[in-house]
Order: structure tokens, then sequence, then C-alpha cells
């Protein structure tokens, strides 16, 4: 898969949740957008999608900040 | 210090009851004749498990709208929330209910007159408390169907999940980002240190909140009593509201403070406020309080197979693990990011 596929993936997937207009490496989580829903299925997305296992210690701010953030932890995992 | 007590888990109080309507709830088969009659103390009985804040339901082989009809006719419709009535199996519908309510399978009592159907249940979902529709008498004396308390929480409790149904429907046909749903709501979050008057809810939500709980350690009304007059203690109690009514007091959090470092030994948040944001808001509440008064903020944490959610939402809020005591983890906060509450929510701050 391509990083730009991951990323299409992943946007088409947050927009669920927030405005779609988010810069690349723009805070997702900085306007207060954290609950915990939303961080549950963020997660559990990306297991499923991209078939890895987020593990407690990869349930780090850095690894989902932005989404070049997530992008770049999606590709390290698969 | 904590001391540890769980004066409740030998004896699991039943949560919600699910009541089969043929033969159990009135006398008689609705489809063989349209001359059913209600059995004996079946309307005090109902009406006194909702005042204790049990909700209830109903799992029923029938025709919807016709049991439903006789279901008003009786004046009961009222009382059960999400009723299943179909031809499904009662083990199923029974999930279905608790999967609605998003509450435990093992809170859940079902009554029914058929061993068939109790066998059933049993077999599927053998943490379902069974019970024969013969025994219905002594119902409102089993210890599983007695709260300790009765706060006004509870006895509100089936019109808040009435209201949350609305929210529900509402948010299952908006289009667009949850975030401008949320918006249309109108929350008002309230944060204020627990009263007196507030022990008895805040007892509750210890012993009834499992999957938001960050640490599952449950306190005695006397307990938190005396974390609500410690100086080295804080106790918060937060509330919500919305358009729709109010949630009621939803939040519960204890925090140990030391001189230079607070620890948060609790947070917890009813699971009916789930997908609210509101245990992120608390967090940065208490970051925010944690920098004015010039101290670290730790956070203890234990595993369980359902609270996942609340170590994500410290991991989200900046906490990192610092050390693991046998299964408790100690989190610390990077107080340096900053975080803003999110626009939409009101935050009001007693």
């Amino acid at each position: 898969m391509t990083t730009d596929e991951i990323l299409e993936k992943t946007k088409s997937f947050l927009a669920q949740f927030i405005n779609v207009n988010v810069a690349d490496d723009e805070e997702l989580f900085a306007s207060g957008l954290v609950n915990s829903l939303f961080a549950m299925q963020l997660v559990l997305f990306i297991e499923k999608e991209f078939s890895i296992k987020v593990e407690n210690e990869d349930l780090d701010y850095d690894n989902f900040r932005t989404l070049n953030a997530i992008v770049g932890f999606i590709e390290k995992k698969i | 210090m904590t001391t540890e007590s769980s004066p409740q888990k030998s004896e699991q109080k039943v949560k919600c009851v699910v009541w089969d309507l043929d033969n159990t709830l009135w006398d008689g088969v609705l489809l063989e004749s349209d001359q059913v009659s209600l059995r004996d103390g079946v309307t005090d009985i109902i009406k006194t498990l909702d005042k204790r804040g049990i909700l209830q339901s109903t799992a029923s082989k029938n025709e919807y709208d016709h049991a439903m009809t006789q279901l008003k006719a009786f004046g009961l419709s009222e009382y059960f929330i999400y009723p299943q009535i179909n031809w499904n199996s009662k083990a199923q519908n029974i999930e279905t209910i608790a999967r609605k309510i998003n509450i435990g399978i093992d809170t859940f009592a079902f009554i029914d007159d058929q061993p068939f159907e109790r066998e059933e249940v049993n077999f599927s979902q053998p943490d379902v408390l069974c019970i024969d529709a013969a025994d219905i008498d002594k119902l409102l004396d089993m210890p599983e169907m007695n709260p300790r308390f009765i706060t006004d929480d509870s006895s509100k409790r089936r019109l808040m999940y009435i209201s949350d149904i609305e929210r529900d429907n509402i948010e299952e046909n908006f289009v667009g980002p949850k975030e401008n749903f949320l918006a249309t709501l109108n929350m008002v979050l309230t944060i204020a240190p627990a009263q007196e008057d507030d022990l008895k809810r805040a007892e509750e939500l210890t012993v009834r909140t499992h999957q938001l709980n960050t640490t599952g350690d449950t306190y005695s009304y006397e307990e938190l009593d005396h974390f609500r007059q410690s100086d080295q203690h804080i106790l918060l109690v937060a509330s919500l509201n919305d358009k729709y009514g109010t949630y009621g007091k939803i939040g519960l959090t204890l925090i140990e403070c030391n001189e230079d470092v607070w620890t948060i030994k609790l947070l917890l948040m009813s699971c009916r406020v789930m997908s609210r944001g509101v245990g992120s808001v608390m967090i940065n509440h208490l970051r925010n309080e944690a920098r004015k008064n010039n101290v670290r903020l730790q956070a203890e944490f234990i595993s369980n197979d359902r609270n996942r959610m609340m170590y994500m939402t410290y991991k989200f809020a900046h906490f990192k693990e610092k050390e693991k005591i046998n299964d408790r983890v100690i989190l610390e906060n990077d107080l340096s990011q900053v975080q803003k509450f999110p626009e939409y929510l009101t935050v009001n701050i007693f």
C-alpha cells in the first residue's frame, strides 16, 4: 500500500468526526477534540483497516497527533 | 490512602429486568385471545423497580404493534426501554437490549413463565439471572433488586435513557462530522467539589461503572465522605446537561494531593456520556489546576478487559507511563503541552 493510499483512507475515516480541511501536519487534537470514543474508534479503524495490532506502548500521543504522524505510524507497523 | 473495599462484589445488583409478556406480565396469550389481564401486583412491581433506578424492558414472542398496543392500554409501555417484541431467541434479544443500553449482560435479570425460555437464556448467557414468573411476588425483596442507595439520579434513570434514545436517533440521522453534531446539543459540563448529598451517587458510580473507569477501585460512602473533607484529597463531581435535559451526575474524580505531586486515584464517567468528550475535559481541567498549583500530575491506571478507552484518554491527554507496581500503572503528565477545552461544550467550574 502506498503512503497516499494510507493517507486517503485515514482522511476519509477522520472526516466522520472532524472537518476534513485539516492540513497533513496540522495538530488534530489541539482543538480539544480528544474524546475516548473517537480515540478508540481511530485505533480500531487502524487495526482493522491495515491489519495491525496497536499495543499499549504504541498508544502514544506522538503517533496520532497529525495525519502525517498517523500515516507514519501505520507504515512503521505494516 | 486508598483502602479498597468492594461491598457489593459478591452480590451483583440487577440494573435491568427483562419481562416476558404472555403468562408472565399478563395472564393469557395475546395471540390466542384479546382478553388478557394483568397479573396481580405487576404494576406495583414495575413502578417500584423503576423508582429504585432499575431499568426494564421486554423480550416477548409476539407481534410488535399488537403487544405494544396492549402495553399502552395497561399504561405500562413507557416503562420498557428498547422493547424486543419479535420471533428471535430471547437470549439474542437480551443481548440486543444490553448492547443498546450499554451495560453488562451480567447485570440483567429475565422473568419468564416457560422453563424452555429460561434455559435457553441461561445456556447462552449464564450470567443473566433467570426468574420463574411464578416467583414474582418475592421479586422486590430479592437482594439483587435492592440497590444500596436510591438517589435522585436512580429514580430519574429511565427518563434519562429515554432522552438518550431521542439524542441517538437524531445523532444517527445527522449528516456531517460528529463535532458539528455535538455542537448542536448545547452541552454544559459542571465540575464541582463533592458535597455531602453527592456521596450516595458518588458511591453508586464507583460500584456501577466499569468501562469508563481508570482503576475499578470502589469506595464506600464513609471513605468518600472522608476524602471530601480531607486536606490531602480533592473529590470532584461532574454533571452534564444539554438541550434534551440532564444526564445527571455522571463523573467522579479523586485526587490525592502531596506537596509536589497530585495523583488521580480514580477517574470515572458513566457510559451514558461516552463520546461526549467529558473525560478529556476533566483531565484538561486537572492539568490546568496542577499548573496553577505548581505540582506534577500523575495518574493511576489498572487495566481490566473493558477499560482500554480510559487508558487511551490518558495517553491522548499527554500522560506517559512512568512505572508499574503490580497491576497498577503510574502515568505522569507532560504539562508543557497545552490543550484547549473543546468548543462544542461549555464548562462551568466551581
